[in-house]
């Protein structure tokens, strides 16, 4: 029955539009006598829905805004204003199917990441290959990809290789090569290669279907505004009904008192708030970003003091070579990078990955000792090479010229880390290694400070040194290095007790309690460990410190757009009521600049899908 | 027992109150919680004194199609 009734809404919506039209007509050429009966028809046409969801909710002793409406329809048609009555019933269903349809614009942020859940997986059963949907694949199940294909669920690749397009997860559009023990994601496409996956987690447990889930859930999370404007509308029914009856009471003018009862209806004032956030939570999961609800968004907003973490934050993570020392002719990196193949310690797969980017290595087995806190040495065509720390070459009698141990200190004084390597007895040069600072943060901070940011802090576990020379490179003027966990929480404290509010960013399982506890916690989504993802109230995707700053903006623009919907909706209301007393508004053209209202607190909403950094 | 029922997309904020004070009203309904944009309910309630059916006629009677 319900649902006939939704369906029949939009039938009495249109033939009640066709018919005022037709009475219009009737009224231009002067055949007033069919006016009525048209009007009546159209005013029972709007009234069957209206008064039937009225009935519905009341029964189960709610005041719905359908009821404020069918109490003015029905008082319409009592006091013979049946112009008013139709005009009434229809803008009230148009005005719903137009505040429907461009709601739906505002959700189609996420409809259209959710598109790029995949909805077919080949199976790889019995050696046979057989297409089902997604929701038929089971736990470790072999699933097949091949090229233009969609990864189905999140596993191990258990053979083959290939070029991964993960921008789904990373916002990064350069294909990601992997292979075999590669763990891969739900939702990320395969642009060549082929590649067998087994299946580690399946269905609404992939980080992909997780994304989702917790940006609606984002979405609907309440923003402080917004949770009183709920109770307020509670009351605010009621209230009316109420009100009338003392308009009417006083008064005796019925027509003034059902007026009344129809400018007062909240719409603009319920919708306004919503529509922002949902429009800013959508624009920036766009953007890679999760802000986790309205009330994230309004702490963020306020934000004076940054608090950043450094390794993994402001730093890759990950140690790289950024700068190779020869003192001889001889190209040496090739011979090097095949000796430190066998070492399995960070440094010596960052020299590995450096190497790989102009050589190619080979994978034959060399005669290597690997030196545990020093290095390793090994043997090439027979001659004998040292890769590693000063205290390597001490203990093979290997000296260093004085200007070689300069360079080197200088490096260190930078938190940098030297690989001396030498050949026989003789040093050929060195290998500069360091974290590298990501490329966009420089920029990002400075930004920051622009738009208003107060203080930028870095709090780090790493050495002085280190900590200061990154600080240095970012123009950060504020450090504190070689912290505790519990140290990153009081410095946070002794901030909040002076009144600012810190946002905290960071990534690993010990920024989480300062995540927690500062104002806003941003997490990277990359880095990031789960627990520093979940504590934190935003979370960067891919981990890119611009689109953090791209977030604050947005969530600034996302407050002043909600204000200003509500001062519109308060203003709508005041200044029709006002019209109301002094005679100027009547029920029709009230209910139009009603709906008008509501119509333009979803547009400005809208405005902020397309919010944008400038330049 | 905490279940999700999916709704067709709801198109007014003023549903979600219909919708949360019709569901709470029923008989071992523990909490509703309506989720607007993501038109989901979600429903902790007491399997022995009502099924999940009961609570999708109830928001059907209320004029909202539930999903699947």
């Amino acid at each position: 029955m319900a649902q006939k009734m939704t369906k029949f809404k939009s039938v009495a919506m249109i033939s009640s539009g066709l018919l005022i039209g037709l009475a219009l007509i009737f009224n231009l050429i002067g055949k007033d006598y069919f006016i009525d009966p048209i009007l009546i028809v159209a005013t029972v046409l709007t009234g069957i829905p209206v008064v039937y969801f009225a009935l519905q909710a009341l029964r189960m002793k709610y005041m719905s805004i359908d009821l404020l409406v069918s109490i003015a329809i029905i008082g319409a048609i009592f006091i013979g204003e049946y112009v008013e009555s139709s005009v009434v019933g229809f803008l009230f269903l148009f005005g719903s199917y137009l505040e429907a349809r461009t709601l739906a614009r505002t959700r189609q942020s996420i409809q259209s990441l959710m598109a790029l859940a995949p909805e077919e997986a080949t199976l790889l059963k019995d050696g046979q290959e057989v297409v089902v949907s997604v929701s038929d694949v089971a736990l470790n199940d072999i699933v097949i990809v091949k090229a233009g294909g969609k990864v189905p669920v999140d596993g191990d690749i258990i053979s083959g290789e290939a070029q991964l397009n993960e921008a789904m997860m990373t916002g990064e559009s350069v294909p990601r090569e992997k292979t075999t023990s590669d763990a891969v994601f739900s939702g990320t496409i395969v642009d060549e290669g082929y590649i067998k996956v087994q299946a580690k987690k399946v269905g609404e447990d992939t980080a992909f279907s997780q994304i989702i889930e917790l940006v609606e859930e984002a979405q609907d999370q309440k923003s402080q505004t917004e949770k009183f404007l709920d109770r307020f509308s509670h009351y605010y029914t009621p209230g009316v009904v109420i009100l009338s009856s003392i308009v009417y009471l006083l008064t005796r003018d019925l027509h003034l008192a059902i007026t009344f009862l129809v400018i007062a209806c909240p719409g603009a004032l319920v919708i306004g708030a919503p529509v922002s956030n949902v429009s800013g939570i959508g624009n920036a999961a766009k953007n890679g970003v999760l802000l986790k609800g309205g009330d994230a968004i309004d702490r963020f907003k306020q934000a004076t003091t940054f608090m950043f973490d450094k390794t993994g934050t402001l730093t890759k993570g990950e140690p790289a070579v950024t700068n190779q020392v020869s003192f001889i002719d001889e190209d040496w990196l090739f011979v090097v990078a095949e000796l430190e193949r066998h070492s399995e310690h960070h440094l010596g797969r960052a020299i590995v990955d450096y190497a790989k980017k102009t050589e190619t290595l080979t994978d034959c087995h060399l005669d290597v000792t690997l030196v545990k806190g020093q290095g390793l040495f090994g043997f090439y065509d027979g001659v004998r090479y040292l890769i590693g720390n000063r205290r390597l070459m001490d203990e093979h009698d290997i000296a260093l010229a004085r200007d070689v141990h300069e360079q080197i200190e200088t490096e260190e004084a930078q938190g940098k880390t030297a690989v001396i390597v030498a050949k026989e007895k003789k040093v050929i040069g060195y290998l500069v290694i360091n974290d590298v600072i990501r490329a966009e943060a420089k920029d990002a901070l400075l930004q920051l400070k622009k738009y208003g940011v107060r203080d930028l802090v870095m709090l780090t576990g790493d050495n002085e040194k280190t900590a200061q020379y990154v600080a240095k490179q970012l123009g950060i003027t504020s450090v504190r290095a070689e912290l505790q966990p519990k140290d990153k929480l009081e410095e946070i404290k002794q901030r909040q007790q002076r009144g600012e509010k810190v946002v905290m960013v960071g990534d690993g399982v010990n920024d989480a309690p300062a995540l927690a506890l500062a104002d806003i916690g941003i997490a990277m989504g990359l880095s990031g460990t789960d627990v520093a993802i979940e504590t934190a109230d935003v979370v960067v995707m891919n981990d890119r410190l611009d689109k953090m700053v791209h977030a604050y903006r947005l969530a600034k623009a996302t407050v002043r757009n909600r204000t200003q919907n509500i001062a519109l909706a308060l203003l709508t209301v005041f200044f029709l009521l006002l019209g109301v007393l002094n005679g100027t508004i009547h029920l029709a053209s009230g209910m139009f600049v009603h709906e008008a209202s509501v119509l333009i607190v979803i547009i400005n909403g809208m405005r902020l899908i397309r919010f944008r950094l400038r330049k | 027992m905490l279940e999700t029922i999916k709704l067709e997309q709801l198109g007014c904020p003023s549903c979600v109150k219909k919708i949360e004070v019709g569901v709470k009203q029923q008989d071992g309904v523990n909490s509703v919680d309506v989720l607007f944009n993501s038109s989901k309910v979600k429903v902790d309630f007491d399997e022995e004194t009502i099924t999940r059916k009961d609570i999708e006629v109830v928001i059907e009677k209320l004029g909202y199609t539930v999903k699947g």
